[in-house]
């Protein structure tokens, strides 16, 4: 099995409600690497059906330019999980991420379901790949096994809240309750050649808390981080924020990156993104924009309300 | 395939479409309410149409309330909302009746 997708580039994974037209038309727009279309805990117990269906249309129809289509299936636990990878792999999707993994063993019970409906609906076999969520203290330390339990497993990712919640404690913002995860997962992955992946960033309103977690967390080694979007407002300027913690060297096809996010974003207009968000995203473009030169401030044309 | 009981699917909320269908009296009966009638309203038919034909119904009572939802939306709502009426959420054919 040799999927070339599997060592594709993931710094940024955004959240999607999967039974939320709004959401889910249109995401691209914001360039992350990765979307995650949500059957789980996004989508409320009456409404696991409907998601499958608006799930399925939107795989087969929307255009999604190039960002990876993951879906987030139901637990191993809940009696929805295997409809889902059907309705999933029949749609088209590029990977399944399983929630709430403990052991290698959960791994391969998706894979085999994977396999199944790869047959039934006439895809490649292992054209579609897996990642792992850790949410639990077990699941913490059972990486490894984790990481090593499958061909198609292309990385596995912390899963924050979930897991304090285990741990019996909470998200400060500091990060102290996630060290010992981060860490351990980080060193799992790179020990079996997987990507490892770290847990949205949950204070929307503190940017500079944010952007430190980023640079934590790149620092640490890892690849990349999931982000959300219940407040679509939040979504751009965190991808941007990602984006320029993830790469210091700000080289041309990131800034033209971000300079067309940036456009896209102007254009939407205060529907979509409150003023005092679109200033701060302007910010902290120019602040990394500045030492690339004139060419960029041109394109842009950053003279608007900019110190 | 038959309507079985009434059954809604779908929300009101901005690019989403709520679907009822109930037993019809052997024919469809369609009606649609949306802002944007004029433009599109003869896609929605068309769609709506299709989808059904797709599954094989054709005794249905069908009410669209659309608040701008894409074609694929839709088709989705439809979908949920006729597999509702007969209380199937497994085996479905994905690719088949479903597409």
């Amino acid at each position: 099995m040799n999927n070339p997708n599997k060592k594709r580039l993931r710094r940024t994974m955004m959240f999607l409600n999967a039974q939320k037209p709004g959401l889910i038309k249109d995401p691209y727009i914001y360039k992350p690497d990765s979307i995650m279309l949500d059957l789980e805990d996004a989508v409320a117990e009456n409404q696991k059906d409907a998601a499958r269906f608006s799930l399925y249309h939107a795989l087969k129809t929307i255009n999604y330019r190039g960002c990876e289509r993951v879906v987030r299936i139901n637990g191993l636990d809940s009696p929805y999980w295997k409809e889902d990878i059907r309705c999933s792999v029949a749609g088209g999707c590029d990977s399944i991420r399983i929630p709430k993994t403990e052991s290698a063993q959960d791994v391969k019970l998706v894979e085999r379901e994977i396999a199944y409906a790869e047959k039934e609906f006439g895809r490649p076999e292992g054209s579609v790949l897996i990642m792992a969520a850790v949410e639990s203290a077990r699941g913490v330390m059972k990486a490894l096994d984790i990481c090593e339990s499958s061909e198609r497993l292309f990385g596995i990712a912390l899963s924050g809240g979930d897991y304090t919640k285990d741990l019996q404690t909470h998200i400060t913002g500091t990060g102290i309750e996630l060290m010992g995860a981060r860490q351990n997962l980080v060193i799992a992955a790179r020990a079996a050649g997987v990507q490892c992946f770290d847990t949205v960033y949950t204070d929307l309103d503190n940017m500079e808390g944010f952007r430190q977690d980023v640079e934590t967390i790149h620092l640490m080694g890892f690849d990349g981080k999931s982000i959300i979007n219940h407040l679509v407002i939040i979504h751009p300027a965190g991808i941007i924020q990602v984006c320029i913690s993830s790469d210091p060297l700000s080289s041309k096809q990131l800034i033209d990156q971000m300079i067309s996010v940036f456009i896209c974003l102007t254009d939407l207009g205060d529907n979509i993104i409150r003023h005092g968000n679109l200033l701060r995203i302007q910010r902290c473009l120019y602040s990394n924009l500045i030492t690339t030169g004139k060419r960029c401030k041109e394109k842009v044309g950053f003279t608007n309300g900019i110190k | 395939m038959d309507i079985v009981r009434p059954a809604i699917a779908g929300t009101l909320e901005s690019s989403d479409c709520q679907v009822t269908v109930e037993k019809g009296e052997g024919n469809v009966d369609f009606s649609m309410e949306s802002s944007v009638i004029n433009q599109y309203g003869n896609q929605i038919r068309k769609v709506e149409l299709e989808t059904l034909k797709n599954l094989g119904v054709s005794d249905v009572k069908l009410t669209i309330v659309d608040k701008g939802a894409l074609d694929c939306t839709i088709k989705a709502r439809i979908e949920a909302a006729v597999y509702r009426s007969v209380l199937q959420t497994e085996h479905l054919p994905w690719g088949g009746d479903i597409r």
